[in-house]
């Protein structure tokens, strides 16, 4: 029987994974965005099997906003990421240094 | 509470928003030309919205089942993020148009993102926060890359976005395990819930507990305080100047009410709990705003840390945990607005004679001479933000402080209070800079009688004058802590 925690150990090991995504990477910034996408949705497995488990349809209400912000936020991340591009021709994480200190 | 009364409520963020969607029709339908039109345009809803606090929208209280609460404590945070986003619309023109040309985007993404900052203050669940944080941030992240030909402003635009993007994953982690753990996403339902957990078992459980370290992480992001700090700097110094004016005052009091709200309005049931985290980030934005600002070469670097150390002095009030300490956050808000908003205009009167902006903090030497009215100016602000009598910067400092000792903190107010000491170092190394040093090269003469009207608003503001405003700042913010507890 699948149960309540096994949802929570779910959702905490993909936000530890996203996490580490967007820290140890050194690639690529479209790996960081990826990353953060994982975030979200492991708090959205999260909210929904509270839900299901607390019986209160908030929780499910409060996923369909999550999902609405996710696609909001990656195209402005896209955006910002094609503006960058033009501007230095590589998306290289360690090239991202013009500011320091 | 039926659904017109619920939205006289929200009628500030009604006029924005709707004013914003008009303003973007306008602009999409008439060019670039009526850029600076649609500058006044947002000037004015600023205003609109402003005046409609008078009615039910500043004190009628919950609306929307709760999801929504318009209390004095929201009228005093939208008050002044209304005015310093006004300020730093106000700014932009004569700035973008030495920079490349400005556009209309510029105001209608602030006037959104204010939409966004009302909501947060004004958020009575935890949807309401997430979804008024996120079109602050949304909006913020396109101001930040505003000037896309310039590199550096499109990766200060990158790493706001990345660390934003992260930090509100942290925060909605942190929302998913209240929500679980609590059983309700309003505030008012957490803080009974967490209540009663400490009833039976004497403390909060590891899940809340880790649900509200989550949710502080998040918001202590929001308002740079350390440890989540680090993109401050980067992104104040590649953001164009009236963009870092705008971050540096408008969300920041909004991620700062939010805060003052979530702690004492959703978790004020377990202050024992909080308390050492707001302890904590106090302590360390304060040395760390104080220590990291003295090698800085660049003048809006050194403003960014500034802001981290103010931030950290901030938070002392809400460490206390009293309707004192919050109200000194308030009102430590409102001066730090004036304070910060003074210097960023400051800082966009540095240009050489092609008119390029020079941000080094050499470029300052021997303004007295050349310039020396900007050098007053300048100095009373950063002689306020050190905190130094009779500068008005101080009083906050020492509400904040007085707050702290009222509740047996002394040994803490102590330690502050030597921080702030490590603060005056460079705060004083700019005056005396402007004043001691060998002149530099002159920078162009400004032609801006408005940025010149607003620099003396606000120098006015944090001078000794400013203590004529002291009875109607206790009164309002003492009102705004009260709709709390």
């Amino acid at each position: 029987m699948i149960g309540l925690q096994h949802y929570l150990v779910v959702s905490a090991i993909l936000f530890v994974m996203g996490v580490f995504g967007i820290f140890l990477n050194r690639k690529n910034v479209i790996i960081i965005l990826m990353a953060i996408e994982l975030i979200l949705l492991s708090v959205n497995i999260n909210l929904v099997a509270f839900s299901a488990y607390l019986g209160d349809l908030v929780g499910q209400i409060f996923a369909m906003f999550v999902l609405t912000v996710a696609a909001g936020e990656a195209a402005i991340g896209l955006a910002i990421l094609v503006i960058y591009f033009r501007g230095r021709g590589s998306i290289a994480v360690d090239d991202i240094n013009r500011m320091k200190g | 509470m039926s659904i017109t009364a619920s939205l006289t409520l929200t009628m500030p963020e009604l006029i924005l928003s709707i004013g914003a969607m008009f303003l973007l029709m306008v602009a999409a339908f008439g060019g670039d030309g009526l850029a600076r039109a649609i500058g006044w345009g947002a000037v004015a809803l600023f205003g609109a919205a402003g005046f409609s606090l008078l009615g039910p929208a500043g004190s009628g209280g919950p609306g929307f089942d709760g999801l929504y609460i318009a209390d004095n404590f929201a009228a005093f945070a939208k008050l002044l993020i209304y005015i310093a986003a006004a300020v730093s619309v106000m700014v932009a023109p004569g700035f973008f148009d030495r920079a490349g040309g400005y556009r209309a985007e510029y105001p209608i993404l602030i006037l959104f993102s204010a939409v966004g900052m009302g909501m947060m203050v004004s958020a009575g669940d935890l949807l309401t926060l997430y979804v008024g944080l996120e079109l602050q941030s949304l909006s913020a992240y396109v101001l930040a890359s505003f000037q896309r030909r310039d590199a550096r402003s499109a990766e200060a635009g990158l790493k706001y976005f990345v660390l934003g993007a992260l930090a509100s994953g942290i925060l909605l982690y942190g929302i998913s395990l209240l929500y679980g753990f609590t059983g309700t996403t309003l505030f008012a339902g957490i803080s009974d819930s967490l209540a009663q957990t400490i009833g039976t078992e004497g403390r909060v459980s590891i899940g809340q507990l880790f649900g509200l370290v989550f949710v502080f992480a998040g918001l202590a992001f929001k308002i740079s305080a350390v440890p989540f700090h680090m993109w401050t700097p980067d992104v104040y110094e590649g953001a164009p100047t009236p963009v870092t004016a705008f971050f540096a005052s408008a969300p920041k009091v909004a991620a700062m009410a939010l805060l003052l709200r979530v702690a004492v309005d959703a978790m004020g049931s377990s202050t024992d709990a909080w308390r050492q985290i707001v302890v904590f980030s106090a302590l360390a934005s304060t040395i760390l705003g104080g220590v990291a600002a003295i090698g800085q070469t660049n003048f809006k670097r050194l403003l960014a840390y500034s802001s981290i150390n103010n931030v950290g002095f901030a938070l002392f009030g809400l460490a206390a945990g009293t309707p004192q300490g919050v109200a000194a956050t308030m009102t430590y808000m409102a001066v730090y607005v004036a304070m910060t908003l003074g210097s960023f205009i400051c800082v966009l009167q540095m240009r050489d004679t092609d008119g390029e902006p020079v941000e080094t903090i050499a470029s300052l030497s021997g303004l007295s001479r050349s310039r020396p009215g900007l050098a007053a100016a300048l100095a009373i602000f950063m002689f306020s933000l050190a905190g130094i009598p009779p500068l008005f910067g101080f009083w906050p400092k020492f509400l904040v402080f007085e707050a702290l000792v009222q509740e047996g903190f002394w040994p803490l107010a102590m330690i502050g209070i030597a921080t702030s000491v490590i603060g005056a170092f460079y705060y004083l190394k700019i005056v005396k800079t402007m004043y001691f040093d060998e002149p530099a090269a002159e920078y162009a003469p400004s032609e801006s009688t408005l940025e010149y009207g607003l620099i003396g608003i606000a120098a006015l503001a944090v001078s000794p004058l400013g203590y004529l405003a002291i009875p109607l700042l206790d009164a309002t913010s003492m009102a705004a802590a009260h709709s709390l507890f």
